[in-house]
């Protein structure tokens, strides 16, 4: 055993399959230990929040101010507000206007806005200007008000009283707030999705939903096909006639349209998570049992099984101590990919409509189904798709490598 | 002669029986489902009538239209009528189309999105395989890890992928759809260019998932292949490396060709799933319509149909095998 675990990890692609598995499994564990947000609580007003660091702004105005003196800082603010599209645009604007084009300088900031700010008028009426680019132009130039001055602005608050205006306090345009300082600062690392939900939190979660479904799945899965398997080789006969020819036609009807059509006359109140994972795990067992039962017919009639049947072992005793040893390892590498296969069975589910139901938990696939259905592949919300794809990728690729380096070890005809 | 007429008449009773057992599983299920589909249309159809009498009225005519008031045993011996009549009844969602109606369009789709991007994966899976198995070293050592990774993609997942890189970010190809919308199905240059941009997101998320599970495959079986004794034996004798990659590549394609079976099967569910990412008018996304509507008689007709394509490209295969492989023959005629 300590002989064969070395060997095992030995093998580089099992290595590397089993530490990205693990990290995956450790993340899904320790990360609901620090962060207790639930997973489906709603945080933001409005969708597809892009990721970044968002701090209040409340706060931010009433924290104590640092001062910075940086050089490029007016250039940056200017650029934000003033893209190379704007500028062309304004360029555009003005030489309908009348002014020379060769007077015009696109690159010269400065000069631009001069010449912008003497001579537009919102009331100008420019020939063949569609009603959409007007108002475009009018929040333009309401953008770039005051853009080169240097003033600060002044915050405004109404005392609760009397109702009169005051004004605290003034920001300049130098002032900086130490980000440690701000009481409320949140970090979406993924932004949050097309309900608002923080896609972090709701995307470890149902990594660890689905890892649970691939497991129950695989787990029963492989015990069905074990059993039947087991029989079907062991017992041989009229049994093994029968088994066969269940198992022959469960191969041949594709196994998704099965699970298609149960999880439909299921309904959705009544699919749960463990539901689908059950159903799944009755659905997948037929090739591990055909493997199975192929392993045990050759075990069957080894010396050291009919020596065991010779001494007047019962049935349960031979199939543990002299057959069972035997195919373990088959059986171990056959759990690994019904675990991965599961998990990329319970998306595709939930892709098509038949997931889990949808208010207590998420899962890889739902997240996907939720997306689709909002259109973030083609809104360019990347966030909310990709992070999923790419988990459940990393999952299923890390399993099939940690076979194959399974596979290598055990069948060294294999092995370069 | 006599091996292969046994093989096939075994096969042929195997397609017969499997055909049956399909056949029952899929138009019961459905029915046992909970809930009245009927009540569900009424509901829908009569949202702003008050009038319960009339509400009643149209609830009866439906249920007979429908026959939901029969026991499942009518039920079932009326389906079994109809279907063998080309008759799967009315669409509940898509009512007053008919199912045959709505499956006519969408399943010539999905045959001619799948069945080449199947093959041609295969293909190109299968070359790839050989061919890292053949060369070792620094380039099996790539195309391993890749097609694992591939292989481990789901359908939808590469589907995205394309969407995002190819028709979002590149704006080379459509993002969805069969033909461009603004088009009307006719038989002119304009309409068919249409066709061929539609086709190649689906078409080629489709092949790369297939080319990686097949290359992963064939390439363990040629490394088992090439370590044989037979080889071993002939390079001792002096054989030509060509002739001997020829046997080894023949013996190798064998379980391949099983494996070709097995992918139509497997790939069915996968690739409805990436139909839907595109909106591809085939059965996948008339399939996801359906269970939205809760449409029982066009969720059964649609298993069925890809029960029965997925049990002929199996049976065709059995008989392309029991040609190629000599073993079938002995193993028949003693």
């Amino acid at each position: 055993m300590k002989n064969t675990l070395k060997q095992i990890f030995h093998s580089g692609k099992f290595v590397v399959g089993f530490c990205i598995f693990t990290s995956i499994v450790l993340t899904v564990i320790i990360f609901p230990l620090f962060v207790k947000d639930p997973p489906l609580g709603i945080i933001s007003q409005g969708t597809f929040l892009p990721p970044g660091i968002y701090v209040n702004v409340f706060d931010s105005i009433g924290t104590q101010p640092y001062i910075l003196n940086l050089d490029d800082a007016a250039a940056k603010r200017i650029a934000s507000k003033l893209s190379d599209d704007d500028r062309a645009a304004i360029k555009e604007w003005l030489v309908k206007a009348g002014i020379p084009e060769h007077q015009i300088d696109t690159t010269d900031t400065k000069a631009l806005l001069t010449l912008w700010e003497n001579n537009y008028d919102p009331t100008k009426k420019i020939p063949g200007m569609i009603f959409a680019k007007t108002r475009y132009y009018e929040r333009l130039n309401a953008s770039l008000q005051g853009l080169l001055s240097s003033e600060g602005i002044t915050i405004g608050s109404t005392d609760a009283v009397s109702g009169t205006l005051a004004s605290p306090s003034t920001i300049r345009r130098t002032d900086y707030v130490n980000i440690r300082d701000v009481p409320n600062v949140r970090l979406l690392l993924l932004g949050t999705e097309n309900f608002g939900r923080d896609v972090t939190v709701e995307l470890i979660s149902a990594t660890g939903v689905s890892l649970l479904i691939g497991i129950v799945a695989g787990l029963i899965a492989t015990t069905i096909g074990l059993i039947i398997g087991l029989a079907a080789g062991y017992i041989g006969g009229v049994v093994d006639d029968i088994l066969t020819f269940i198992t022959n036609i469960f191969i041949v009807i594709p196994s998704f349209i099965l699970l298609i059509l149960i999880s439909f006359s299921i309904g959705q109140e009544k699919r749960g998570a463990v539901t689908i994972a059950i159903v799944i795990g009755f659905t997948s067992w037929v090739w591990t049992a055909r493997a199975v039962r192929a392993q045990v017919i050759s075990l069957r009639n080894r010396d050291h099984v009919s020596l065991s049947k010779l001494s007047g072992h019962p049935i349960a005793r031979i199939i543990f101590t002299d057959i069972l040893p035997y195919i373990a390892s088959y059986v171990f590498m056959a759990l690994i990919l019904q675990i991965s296969s599961a998990i990329l069975t319970e998306a595709g589910l939930a892709i098509l409509g038949l997931g889990p139901r949808t208010t207590d938990v998420p899962t890889l696939g739902l997240m996907l189904n939720w997306a689709f259905i909002y259109q973030a592949q083609v809104l360019g919300k990347w966030w909310a798709y990709l992070p999923v794809i790419v988990v459940i990728a990393l999952v299923s690729f890390s399993l099939n490598l940690m076979n194959t380096g399974l596979d290598q070890v055990y069948n060294p005809a294999l092995r370069e | 002669m006599k091996g292969y007429a046994r093989y096939f008449g075994n096969k042929v009773i195997w397609f017969i029986i499997t055909f049956i057992v399909a056949f029952v599983i899929n138009v019961i299920r459905p029915r046992l489902m909970p809930g009245d589909p009927v009540a569900a249309i009424v509901a829908r159809m009569a949202q702003n009538a008050t009038n319960t009498a009339g509400l009643q009225a149209i609830y009866r005519q439906y249920t007979e239209l429908f026959h939901t008031n029969e026991p499942l045993l009518t039920q079932f011996l009326f389906y079994i009528r109809n279907v063998f009549n080309g008759d799967f009844g009315f669409s509940f969602s898509q009512y007053p189309r008919t199912v045959a109606a709505v499956l006519r369009t969408s399943l010539w789709w999905t045959v001619m999105l799948q069945f080449p991007a199947i093959i041609i994966g295969w293909i190109l899976g299968n070359s790839l395989g050989a061919l890292a198995a053949y060369r070792k070293g620094g380039y099996d050592a790539l195309i391993l890890p890749v097609s694992v990774f591939a292989s481990a993609l789901p359908a939808f997942g590469m589907a995205t992928i394309l969407l995002v890189i190819f028709g979002v970010t590149l704006k080379w190809l459509p993002t969805s759809g069969g033909y461009g919308f603004d088009l009307i199905p006719a038989f002119n240059w304009k309409f068919i260019w249409s066709v061929v941009l539609h086709y190649q997101l689906p078409f080629w998320s489709i092949v790369l998932i297939a080319i990686g599970g097949q290359a992963i495959g064939m390439r363990s079986m040629s490394i088992y292949e090439l370590n044989a004794d037979y080889v071993k034996y002939a390079r001792f004798m002096g054989v030509k490396d060509s002739k001997i990659i020829r046997y080894v590549f023949r013996n190798a394609m064998l379980p391949q060709i099983t494996g070709l079976a097995l992918a139509i099967g497997t790939m069915v569910g996968g690739a409805l799933v990436a139909e839907i990412v595109f909106s591809y008018p085939g059965l996948g996304t008339t399939l996801l319509s359906a269970i939205l509507g809760q449409d029982y008689p066009l969720v059964s007709a649609i298993t069925l149909i890809i029960t029965i394509m997925v049990l002929i490209a199996n049976f065709a295969l059995e008989i392309l095998y029991g040609f190629i492989d000599p073993r079938i023959k002995a193993a028949q005629s003693d």
